[in-house]
């Protein structure tokens, strides 16, 4: 009886550490932004308060985007010139400022029709995701591709959304290095600019 | 005449621009036709501009886009066609100029179809008969096929973001759009202004409206991308350059034009 007992527990217990060690989404780029897509739709239909919207989606966007890669991408060269305290600081300033404008971006969007068409492999680190925004009576229809990073392939990660073949960490890291040059070069005005529009 | 005096002197101030620029820039940035990034020109000036712009967006343009999009989504999406389809004449004459003559072809049925049976570019029945929009071409993308650098970027009243190398284009884009040419000479063949069937208003009339089209469609992505940047400025110059040269590959996938080597060092 004691025997089957510990059978038992080691049963759940590797279920439980099985469940940790990969992702709760596909593995399978394509499937994993249908599924994302899905997910972030459902928060967006339902009839919930803005503020609720925004913190389900920020929990999403934890578990599906590699922000911290993000951040140091869009930090360009100047990444280089942080040192460590000052690298751990934009870390989280940069976490708290992409999650507010990502859900603030997504939340214009009260029922979105997302159709995922294809992937194309790039490389092993990466696959790019296409899909189509449909078109509403006041909005044309948009192409949107998703590049996923797949280094850890049971764990994809979204690196950048590419919304008519623009993309959007381009443009982010293209207005940080302006706001950098417009103070001569110092990274830590950036900091103080995150800091101002994650409080307004 | 003196707008043509006028044009031409244009051109030149840019055209010297352009080569001053190539002159002072490395030589490996001058070999990419597709180059995304752009020196300014002048920046003061053209924050000043935009500043400015902005505030005409806010005042005139966006009251109107929105006036427009309350207009029944029929008379939306025929007046888009019909701008679009008499777009398409200078489509045509940059697909020749390209040498892209497979463009051209599909350029020219879909007008000629669209035209006669989609009742003047109202409807689009040259989709539905499997000739698809390749993409709309200009003379500052035709200048970029043929190896043009982008030059340094500004912002021009009214008309917004552009390169030494799209300023041109945009002079060159009066003389090679057929509707220009035929509501500017018959004008002058009429020798009066305003002639009621093709007067030179009638290109701008149809420049407005198009223009106005493309806010009405863009007003919440505009909005958004306002909401959410922290230089506003920067963000619409980013978005211009990708989209420049997006257009002159003529390509839909941003893999084609996007420098890879800052992904590449980071590895989590």
């Amino acid at each position: 009886m004691k025997k089957k007992f510990f059978i038992f527990v080691f049963f759940i217990f590797s279920i439980f550490l099985f469940q940790n060690s990969v992702s709760a989404y596909s593995s399978d780029p394509k499937q994993f932004i249908q599924e994302v897509v899905d997910e972030a739709k459902k928060i967006l239909v339902a009839s919930n308060s803005k503020e609720n919207r925004e913190k389900e989606l920020s929990a999403i966007a934890l578990k599906v985007a590699d922000i911290k890669g993000i951040g140091l991408y869009t930090l360009g060269g100047y990444r280089k010139e942080l040192n460590e305290k000052q690298l751990k600081e934009y870390d989280t300033l940069f976490e708290k400022y992409f999650l507010k404008s990502f859900t603030s971006r997504l939340s214009d969007y009260s029922d979105p029709k997302i159709e995922v068409l294809s992937a194309d492999v790039k490389n092993e680190k990466y696959t790019i995701v296409k899909s189509l925004l449909l078109a509403t009576d006041k909005k044309p229809e948009v192409k949107i591709d998703w590049r996923v990073y797949t280094k850890n392939q049971n764990k994809p990660l979204i690196r950048d959304l590419i919304v008519e073949g623009l993309s959007l960490a381009r443009t982010q890291k293209e207005e940080f290095a302006s706001v950098i040059e417009s103070n001569n070069g110092d990274v830590t005005k950036l900091f103080d600019t995150l800091r101002k529009f994650i409080d307004k | 005449m003196i707008r043509k005096i006028l044009y031409i002197a244009i051109f030149a101030m840019f055209f010297q621009a352009n080569t001053a620029n190539a002159g002072s820039t490395g030589s490996e940035d001058l070999k990419s036709p597709t180059k995304i990034t752009a020196d300014e020109c002048f920046e003061g000036f053209s924050r000043a501009m935009f500043t400015f712009n902005h505030g005409l967006d806010k005042a005139v343009f966006k009251p109107v886009a929105k006036g427009y999009r309350a207009l029944p989504v029929p008379i939306r999406r025929g007046t888009g066609n019909a701008m679009d389809n008499l777009r398409s004449l200078l489509t045509l004459s940059n697909n020749l100029l390209q040498g892209d003559f497979s463009a051209a072809g599909n350029t020219a049925g879909r007008f000629a179809i669209n035209t006669t049976v989609g009742i003047l570019g109202i409807f689009d029945p040259a989709s539905a008969l499997g000739l698809k929009e390749k993409g709309k071409e200009d003379f500052g993308q035709t200048l970029g096929v043929w190896g043009a650098d982008p030059g340094c970027y500004f912002v021009l009243p009214i008309l917004g973001p552009t390169t030494a190398r799209d300023a041109i284009g945009k002079v060159g884009n009066v003389f090679l759009d057929p509707v220009f040419q035929i509501t500017h000479n018959t004008e002058i063949d009429n020798g009066v202004i305003g002639n009621s069937t093709y007067s030179e208003h009638n290109y701008y009339y149809y420049r407005t409206t198009s223009a106005v089209d493309f806010r009405a469609k863009n007003i919440e992505s505009f909005d958004s991308l306002e909401k959410n940047s922290i230089d506003f400025y920067a963000s619409l110059k980013s978005l211009y350059l990708q989209n420049r040269s997006k257009k002159i590959l003529n390509t839909e996938s941003k893999v084609d034009t996007q420098d890879d080597s800052d992904w590449e060092e980071i590895e989590n």
